[in-house]
């Protein structure tokens, strides 16, 4: 089907295009990793004290990294005309951006989720609550994608958009880091975390679902 | 191109205010298979603004465009129309040919093959150069590329004529009127006068109005 054609050519041009611009791409995960690092050194070799802030550390981080690599989503194929062109495409809009989302999430909320155990230890976390922290890792890193890409598209068409996006998805992003770093933190002391899953779960369906489209109304506005 | 005899784009009682300043009311005009519509005017007449309301970019204040008889919206419009404007809409970390084939997976596939449209505006041996390294000119050539590769019947060309040479221009004109006499149409804005003088040319002169 050629709407299926169309997803898969957006999601592979802008994996090549993040392939193409890695330096800028490493960006999100340098700054990720480097947050995690320093706090260490900040709050000084207290093993006790690190290990109970681990969550939220490495949460906090990953989602001002998420937040870090929202702009780019759109801005450049606002700025070149490529947007334009995805409006006037015979296809659904949401469809496409949906692709866009995704492929954003292949480049920034992947490597996270590969690096975050590294950095897990490093603070260490207890054992028991690695699991965890990964699966709160891949429920609620496309989650931020999602939900930033509806911000991003509100205010691409902004001169100066930087501050209001962060004013307009940072409240949006604050149930995921309550939920996620909660959960990782549960599992440290060894209680059960189905509930926080079961809940990032049920975002992250509903934010695939009602996400694309409002995110599509609000490029065609941005556009106008 | 099938049912092209019955295709027509027509704007009715179309009217643009930008800040608070009346660009054009009461604008109407049909167009057919076969016509090209220019339209004319000093800087900040408007012209673009029709265009982009023409691409449903824009909501016009008032008014309507109607393709083949019905609102754009609930028509094949975005399948029949093509649209190259000031930005070239291409990306310049990837090559021509990677560029061609996005293009075509976001429309249907139209006249020409990808080797054959690059022929077409001389930019042959040119696909695996990344589209930075090519002249304003080429870039502009390879956006009208994307013209032949999918099927279209409207083209709408924002100054297309911009940062071609001479060579550049005539080509362009040679495939609009290719495209014309096989039954499209075509909208566009030119400082350019139109050398070619069996097209059927329509002309709109956009007067801002205080």
């Amino acid at each position: 089907m050629p709407i299926i054609q169309a997803f898969w050519a957006i999601i592979r041009r802008d994996l090549l295009l993040a392939f193409r611009r890695r330096a800028e791409m490493a960006n999100p995960l340098f700054f990720f990793v480097l947050v995690v690092a320093l706090f260490p050194l900040a709050v000084g070799a207290q093993p006790n004290l690190l290990r109970a802030m681990a969550p939220g550390v490495i949460w906090v981080s990953a989602l001002l990294a998420a937040l870090l690599s929202l702009d780019g989503l759109f801005r450049s194929d606002f700025e070149d005309g490529s947007l334009e062109q995805m409006l006037l495409s015979p296809h659904a809009l949401s469809i496409l951006v949906l692709g866009k989302i995704i492929a954003h999430w292949l480049v920034t909320g992947l490597p996270l989720l590969l690096v975050a155990p590294l950095l897990a230890v490093f603070l260490g976390l207890p054992e028991q609550a690695m699991g965890t922290l990964w699966l709160t890792l891949i429920l609620a890193t496309p989650l931020l994608s999602l939900i930033g890409a509806i911000g991003v598209a509100l205010t691409v068409g902004l001169r100066r958009g930087g501050m209001l996006l962060s004013l307009l998805v940072l409240p949006l992003y604050v149930p995921v880091l309550i939920f996620a770093s909660g959960a990782v933190d549960r599992a440290a002391s060894g209680l059960p975390v189905n509930a926080q899953l079961n809940i990032l779960l049920a975002m992250l369906l509903s934010a695939l679902v009602l996400v694309p489209l409002p995110t599509a109304a609000a490029l065609k506005m941005s556009v106008n | 191109m099938e049912n092209s005899q019955h295709a027509s784009l027509q704007a009715s009682e179309l009217s643009c205010f930008r800040d608070e300043r009346l660009l054009f009311s009461d604008l109407s005009f049909t167009l057919y298979p076969g016509e090209v519509l220019l339209l004319e005017g000093a800087n900040g007449s408007g012209k673009t603004s029709l265009l982009r309301i023409l691409c449903g970019f824009r909501e016009a204040d008032a008014g309507e465009i109607y393709w083949c008889g019905s609102k754009i919206a609930e028509s094949s419009y975005y399948n029949d129309m093509a649209y190259v404007g000031h930005a070239d809409g291409t990306k310049k970390e990837l090559t021509v040919l990677e560029n061609l084939k996005f293009a075509m997976a976001l429309g249907s596939a139209g006249k020409y093959d990808i080797e054959q449209a690059l022929d077409k505006v001389q930019l042959a041996g040119f696909d695996d150069n990344p589209v930075h390294t090519l002249s304003a000119g080429q870039k502009r050539r390879l956006s009208l590329a994307r013209l032949l590769i999918t099927h279209n019947l409207l083209w709408i060309l924002d100054e297309p004529f911009t940062s071609l040479d001479r060579q550049g221009i005539k080509l362009i004109e040679s495939l609009m009127a290719e495209h014309i006499a096989q039954g499209g149409m075509a909208v566009l804005t030119s400082h350019h006068d139109l050398s070619m003088a069996d097209l059927n040319l329509k002309r709109i002169h956009l007067q801002a109005c205080q």
